[in-house]
């Protein structure tokens, strides 16, 4: 399944934040978008997972559904989004039982997620008592339980310390090695742009538009930290982001939630 | 570190003068494990009280010794009043806070869910929550009658408003992100609901049941006063009539017996249904 976002714009209140944003994401392909500090990339993504609708253009599906996708835009979110109140079984439950799948086959996914990424020993410990990185890995387990077409992740690793950030973006790219799976990913951070993404979207500043896509072609696993030639692309992001970074940095913001 | 850097370090850790603990700053502002103090702090008051009373220090006509209370309350036992009291109270607390905080919560839930409710009983609920319910005692007298009804009702309205007020407000401080976790895994409404914005606002409701739970046993006592045989309310007023102190006593003591179960009772449900906040 492929999505296609055709001429998005969108204001709130009096302020434009989006201007005529066009791209596809293929199957099996991870799309990175980048940009400065508040133009739009959250928004952007509550438009393809369908939480928010644009005052202009829309976001197409092409293709058929994924066989046994229970949800095909999953969402993983920048501070896990996981319930207090349930272990991490349970939370990986919540998102299950609504399908009316029956006991058993909830409980055999669940197995399934937590051993395919290495969590089968926290089953039933509650999201307090695990790490930062831990709980996104739950999040992650969480959202791949419910088999998505795409992945949406909203700086999914920002809210966690630099190495296990690392760490992450390893389990996330053997997790890609495994099951090639499509995600829209948004980040600030321009290392995790370069290492994870198939193609790298700029943004510029309010009102977001696209500034150029960057293709990366280099298979994921290659990629690495001090990589030559990713150095090189990330120097050219920050070359194009700086300006826009810059100038966003020192607007003044008066948007009331 | 260069050779001369480290002689003068040395230099410098010979000299004990100039060598000082920092100053400790960090103390204060935290509980303490003082557990025995409270029971110690009441026995060491009850035995003054005695003892004012038996040495004539504290007149009785004033106050009765605590061990007159206690002879009034062991009579009571005797004649086995003490359960048809007890009883009686208990029955409409039981029944009317129940009530009063189901009904709460379903009506806060409402309100906290859905706009056009909350446009349409906020504004009822803000002006009848701070009417003391006692006022209206008569006039629920007048509608349900003398007998239970209107006991019952006294102590459903007084526990249904705060009830509202804490729910809704528990629900509008439900962690939106959580919410839009849910809608984002296509779950639905009432899931969302039940699994997310319920147990979300399970604290605030809790802290609710505690304050709804104190102003009950206020409305109990004072519903009690009109036309009850039975109950503690009854009891205490009989006492008080008749100016038998230690009887009034020993229902006031009833009273605060009855109020720390209840804590209690409510204690322990927070601790078994909070127990993910560790
Ligand atoms: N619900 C909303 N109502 C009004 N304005 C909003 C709303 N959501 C976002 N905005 C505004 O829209 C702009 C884009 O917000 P958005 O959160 O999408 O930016 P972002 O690129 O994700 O920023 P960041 O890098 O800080 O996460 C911001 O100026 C923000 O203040
Ligand atoms: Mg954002």
């Amino acid at each position: 399944m492929d999505l296609l976002l055709r001429g998005i714009s969108h204001r709130y209140g009096g302020t434009e934040v989006m201007r005529d944003i066009n791209l596809e994401i293929r199957r099996g392909e991870i799309v990175c978008i980048i940009g400065p500090s508040g133009c739009g990339k959250s928004t952007l993504l509550r438009f393809i997972g369908g939480l928010e609708r644009p005052d202009a253009g829309e976001v197409l599906l092409s293709g058929p559904e994924p066989e046994g996708s229970l949800n095909p835009l999953t969402y993983v979110f920048q501070d896990f989004a996981l319930l207090p109140w349930r272990t991490v079984a349970g939370n990986i439950s919540l998102v299950l039982e609504d399908h009316g799948l029956g006991r058993q086959r909830i409980a055999a996914i669940i197995d399934d997620v937590l051993a395919r990424t290495g969590l089968s020993e926290f089953r039933e410990a509650l999201p307090r008592q695990l790490s930062g990185g831990m709980r996104q890995r739950v999040a992650i387990a969480r959202a791949l339980a419910v088999r998505p077409a795409v992945m949406l992740m909203d700086e999914p690793l920002s809210a966690l310390d630099s190495q296990t950030r690392e760490l992450l973006m390893d389990d996330l790219v053997s997790l890609w090695q495994r099951e090639r799976f499509t995600a829209c990913y948004v980040t600030h951070n321009l290392a995790e742009a370069v290492r994870l993404g198939h193609r790298v979207v700029v943004l510029s500043r309010r009102p977001g538009q696209i500034r150029t896509v960057v293709d990366i072609d280099m298979d994921l696993a290659e990629r690495g930290p001090g990589h030559p030639e990713l150095e090189a692309i990330q120097s050219q992001l920050w070359t194009l982001l700086r300006d826009e970074a810059r100038a966003a940095d020192r607007e003044i913001t008066d948007v009331a939630e | 570190m260069s050779q001369s850097d480290m002689a003068e370090r040395a230099d410098t850790s010979g000299e004990p003068k100039s060598l000082r603990a920092v100053p400790y700053r960090g103390g204060g502002f935290r509980p303490g494990h003082w557990r025995f103090v409270g029971p110690l702090v009441f026995a060491v008051l009850l035995l003054c009280w005695e003892a004012g009373s038996r040495s004539g220090v504290i007149s009785n006509l004033v106050l009765p010794a605590p061990s007159e209370a206690l002879e009034a309350l062991r009579q009571l036992v005797e004649t086995g009043q003490l359960w048809l009291h007890l009883g009686a109270s208990l029955q409409r607390l039981v029944i009317g806070w129940s009530l009063g905080v189901t009904l709460g919560v379903a009506v806060g839930l409402l309100v906290g869910l859905l706009p056009l409710a909350r446009a349409g009983l906020l504004p009822l609920v803000s002006a009848l929550f701070p009417i003391p319910k006692i006022a209206l005692l008569p006039l629920f007298v007048i509608w349900f009658g003398i007998g239970e009804g209107s006991k019952v009702a006294t102590i459903l309205f007084g526990s249904f408003f705060p009830t509202v007020i804490a729910t809704y407000g528990g629900v509008d401080n439900v962690d939106r992100t959580l919410v839009r976790m849910g809608q984002s895994f296509g779950l639905g409404w009432w899931s969302i609901v039940r699994k997310i914005i319920l147990p979300g606002a399970m604290p605030a409701i809790l802290s609710g049941c505690r304050i709804s739970a104190s102003i009950a046993i206020i409305l109990l006592v004072a519903a009690e006063m009109i036309g009850a045989e039975y109950g503690i309310g009854a009891y205490v007023l009989m006492a008080g009539s008749l100016f038998a102190t230690d009887q009034l006593l020993a229902g006031v003591a009833m009273l605060s017996v009855l109020g720390l179960v209840v804590s209690w009772l409510i204690g322990r449900a927070e601790r078994r249904l909070l127990r993910w906040r560790g």
